[in-house]
């Protein structure tokens, strides 16, 4: 009860209350895209997979012109060699500086994965933007064909079009992104469609917000989000069927290197027992899946407003 | 039901019937015919082949002829055998294919599930991690790199499997696990997710609150509810693991459909690719077909909505 | 009527990333057999926490009973184990939730969602089960319930679902029913076929019925007692007829005004209660109902008012019920009246 405390006459006197304090908000309002970086950031994970990146890219640049070697000079006097101080990562049966083309190699994966998720963002927005926009039927037959296209296995119609191309860094680029677009094209197209019918952007338009205005407060954040992450998960898929497509002797051509080409050329020396001509690529392939993915993952989750505490 | 089954079917018809003419186009718009193989082939097999595949009438004519060979099953002739067509090669290559594939399946499913509940149900703890650091290496790490990695070591080096080729059952284990990797790493993923937010599902708190025992909701309220999710991607891993597979099958000198397409592909052996590619094809949009057909028969949901159409 | 459950002193905590979370701050009531009680307040004053931590449904960790006891039948269902509880749970004390469009399985059938039930604690045939759950059904108000125990929750009606969910919860004959806002996700028609249903289950059967809600006019309807609960305590509990005719805590008087009723003069309009309850992270050190009270006095500020006996069984934790407040407040009567103003 309350003999607990000591209690005077004063103290049953009224209070001065403020009522405004009773309805502040306790905590400050973050605008989007900082509350975006600030989880991007809190997840560990993808902030690893985010520096690796950086990492690869910087080391993609400046990698091939460290060691004073070049990717196709062969000398045959030094064949096969473990890594050492002259040659880093070791030489290949050709005698090849490793280092050098490893790192060229991920020039070339790199450039092929940025350029593929790029073009099928582009071909993706502008087909599911069109779909989405004009509606009705024109939107039921093109989704209907995406649809047709989507069934066809991808790596397989990759496959199939690089035998009738000649090999090469653009003919890749060509394969993949002729049917690497359809997810985009639908994602953007289910976004814009939902935008379209969105309460709150009826909402917006009804209370006289300005166009800008509700493209910066509500499209860009509840659009861009998913096709991000998608354009995020697109570079590994590429830099995945750039590899696969090198490793069947589709892709990349001697003397250029990927990391696919490498470990098909490491294939054979393993039974000879050079394994570091093996695992360097395939290190470096794994390495850059897995910042890709994980950092395509973290996206997602910081993006994710439901998510939002 | 039956009318969904009948609309699923006529749109796997359709898609296939869009393959196979993406893939004739494709083929034929290298320049030459198919059989123009110098001096492989004697003048009067030569006039023959050009008489029974009609390449000597007008592209139009001739695709429709294909039309008609595949709906009959016949692919034809290889250029590099003399005696074998490439229906004794799919024949021959199917069953090893077929085997590989479904131990794959197998292998990917039972363990992909198991360690996407674990995961969920142990959420934040060790085997939550553990099970995500799998998932994650199977993500990031290509089934070739995988798979020279395990001829590596547990071949080469230690000899507990085989190197490559196909006799005893000891033969198929590393292939399997090599191709099982990243579609267990999917399932695993897609589980745990599926899961925890099932876990979160008022229905979870009624079964709960009648007082069953854990492990009895587990088991009959929320896998059953989160393997949902799971079937319908278990068409598209299907597809990554056929095509996945003649990676695998190339670099183990695996006899199947897939080193065929392969060897195809090096030999410009033109039939061979488009037989192998079609027949491939044909197999994948209709797993996708039976995927989907399972999926609203599990479903009590899209029974009704199916039938009601 | 003997005590069935009686809560004394509850205290829950939730670990968040933010930090913990004071949910329930030393709750106390009970609940008499065959009694019907109505728990009030606005949402997040910890009343479905409340709830599910007497079925002991709270997840461990984040939740974390803190002190207190609920003492049910005579044994402190805290300490009981796990075992213990699932012969409890659904068994003699059952729940019902807020939104039946998601408290069923969607792929399995209502009539084996609500035999679970029966199998789970009475040793019995299959064919018993179902007979039993048939009959329940027909109790609770679902035509045709043959047909109904072959489909899926989908193939019901919102309405329909929660009869189900009801005929789940009734199938073993609880002792204690938790509905926890039953008719909230509701249309109003079928809201006020289903608070029929639970009068003639009131009726009908010994069950005593603990009825979590916001609405004051479905407590009024079918509630002999009424606590009323504000970040995370107990600032007032009595029959309904005295809350509802003389509130003596300011939060339950602004609640009552703030409600439309039939028998009001409609010139006077309503007046909601201004601002929002406190954070719970760090709940206030005085009175948590301090800054929106009309009332405040000085004391409020820094010491929180102790559940007192006001007559009648009415218990309320004010300092406007001290004896010294009294005599303040007909010294400065002005000042009062000048507060309600605002």
């Amino acid at each position: 009860m309350a003999g607990k405390i000591e209690v005077t006459e004063e103290m049953f006197i009224p209070a001065e209350n403020n009522f405004q304090e009773a309805d502040r908000i306790s905590r400050p309002t973050i605008s989007y895209w900082s509350d975006v970086w600030r989880r991007l950031r809190a997840n560990k994970l993808a902030m690893t997979g985010l520096v690796l990146i950086i990492l690869l890219c910087l080391m993609a640049i400046f990698g091939p012109y460290m060691n004073g070697f070049t990717y196709y000079e062969q000398d045959f006097t030094k064949k096969n060699l473990a890594p050492n101080a002259e040659h880093w990562f070791g030489t290949d049966a050709s005698g090849r500086d490793l280092f050098t083309r490893a790192w060229y190699g991920a020039r070339i994966s790199l450039f092929i994965g940025l350029m593929a998720a790029l073009i099928d963002f582009m071909l993706g927005v502008i087909y599911g933007g069109i779909s989405a926009i004009r509606g009705g039927r024109t939107d039921n037959i093109m989704m209907r064909i995406a649809e047709v296209i989507y069934s066809i296995p991808y790596l397989l119609m990759v496959i199939l079009i690089m035998v009738v191309l000649k090999p090469g860094i653009f003919p890749i680029i060509i394969a993949m992104t002729i049917t690497g677009w359809i997810p985009m094209a639908r994602l953007v197209r289910g976004q814009v469609l939902q935008l379209k019918e969105n309460e709150y952007v009826q909402a917006a338009k009804v209370a006289g917000a300005k166009l800008s205005w509700t493209l910066r407060k509500h499209l860009i954040p509840n659009s861009m989000g998913p096709i991000l992450v998608n354009v995020t998960l697109t570079i590994p898929t590429a830099i995945f069927a750039e590899a696969t497509l090198s490793f069947l002797g589709l892709g990349i051509q001697p003397p250029q290197a990927s990391w696919g080409s490498l470990t098909n050329d490491a294939l054979g020396s393993i039974l000879i027992g050079n394994f570091y001509q093996l695992a360097i690529p395939a290190l470096l392939i794994s390495l850059t899946m897995f910042a890709f993915n994980v950092l395509g993952d973290g996206l997602q989750d910081a993006l994710d407003p439901k998510l939002r505490e | 039901m039956l009318k969904y089954v009948l609309h699923r079917f006529m749109w796997a018809i359709i898609t296939l019937w869009a393959t196979i003419t993406i893939t004739f186009i494709i083929m034929h718009s290298i320049p030459g015919d198919p059989f123009a193989k110098e001096g492989t082939m004697p003048e009067s097999v030569y006039e023959n082949l050009q008489r029974h595949y009609n390449l000597d009438k007008p592209k139009i004519v001739q695709y429709f002829f294909y039309l008609k060979q595949v709906a009959l099953l016949d692919f034809g002739p290889s250029l590099k055998s003399k005696t074998l067509t490439v229906n004794d090669y799919i024949e021959k290559g199917f069953p090893v294919s077929f085997h590989l594939g479904a131990q794959a399946m197998i292998i990917a499913v039972f363990f992909g599930l198991i360690l996407g509940v674990i995961a969920s149900l142990y959420r934040k703890r060790w085997p939550d991690y553990t099970s995500m650091i799998i998932a994650i290496i199977g993500i990031s790490v290509p089934s070739f790199v995988l798979a020279t990695l395990l001829i590596n070591f547990l071949a080469v080096k230690w000899s507990f499997f085989p190197v490559a080729t196909w006799k005893s059952w000891s033969h198929t284990v590393l292939p399997s696990i090599a191709l099982a990797m990243m579609p267990l790493a999917y399932i695993a993923r897609l589980m745990r997710t599926s899961m925890i937010e099932v876990l979160n599902q008022d229905y979870i708190l009624t079964a709960k609150a009648k007082g069953l025992r854990k492990n009895a909701v587990i088991i009959k309220h929320a896998i059953r509810n989160a393997l949902m999710p799971v079937v319908t991607i278990l068409g598209i891993l299907t597809a990554n693991v056929v095509t996945g597979s003649f990676v695998i099958e190339h670099i183990f000198g695996i006899p199947g459909i897939g080193e065929m397409f392969v060897k195809g592909i090096m030999n410009r052996d033109y039939p061979v690719i488009l037989g192998s590619t079609v027949f491939y094809s044909a197999i994948l949009i209709f797993l996708i077909f039976i995927v989907d057909v399972v999926y609203t028969w599990i479903d009590p949901r899209i029974k009704v909505t199916g039938a009601s159409k | 009527m003997g005590k069935l459950l009686e809560v004394k002193n509850l205290r829950i905590d939730f670990k968040t990333y933010g930090g913990e979370v004071h949910a329930v701050r030393g709750v106390n009531f009970e609940v008499k057999q065959g009694e019907t009680i109505g728990i009030v307040g606005e949402s997040g004053c910890g009343k479905s926490v409340t709830a599910k931590a007497i079925m002991k449904l709270l997840a461990s960790p984040p939740a974390r009973y803190k002190e207190g006891s609920i003492t049910f039948n005579g044994k402190n269902l805290i300490e009981a184990s796990e075992r213990e509880m699932e012969r409890i749970r659904g068994n003699e004390i059952s729940m019902i939730f807020q939104d039946p469009m998601t408290s069923l399985n969607p792929t399995s059938k209502v009539g084996v969602q609500i035999m679970e039930s029966v199998l789970k604690h009475n040793q019995i045939s299959r064919k018993k089960a179902y007979n039993h759950a048939l009959e329940t059904l027909q109790l609770v108000g679902i035509p045709q319930p043959e047909k109904r125990m072959e489909q899926y929750p989908h193939e019901f009606s919102g309405g329909m679902r929660q009869r189900a969910m009801i005929a789940m919860a009734l199938v073993c004959q609880p002792k204690l029913l938790i509905a926890d806002e039953p008719t909230t996700a509701l249309d109003v028609t079928i809201q006020a076929q289903i608070l029929e249903l639970m009068k003639d289950i009131q009726k009908q059967s010994e069950t005593a019925i603990i009825l979590i809600t916001h609405d004051l006019g479905v407590v009024a309807e079918i509630c002999d007692r009424v606590v009323v609960m504000y970040a995370g305590k107990v600032v007032e509990s009595g029959t309904v007829l005295e809350i509802f005719q003389n509130p003596e805590h300011p939060y339950t008087k602004g609640l009552l005004k703030s409600v439309p009723r039939f028998d009001m003069d409609k010139s006077v309009p309503l007046s909601p209660i201004i601002g929002s309850p406190p954070d719970l992270f760090s709940p206030p050190k005085g009175c948590s109902f301090y800054p929106r009270c009309d009332y405040a006095m000085k004391i409020c500020k820094d010491h929180d008012p102790e559940p007192e006996d006001v007559g009648n069984g009415q218990i309320t934790a004010c300092w406007l019920q001290h004896s010294m407040a009294k005599v303040m407040n007909t010294h400065t009567a002005t000042n009062v009246g000048g507060g309600t103003k605002r």
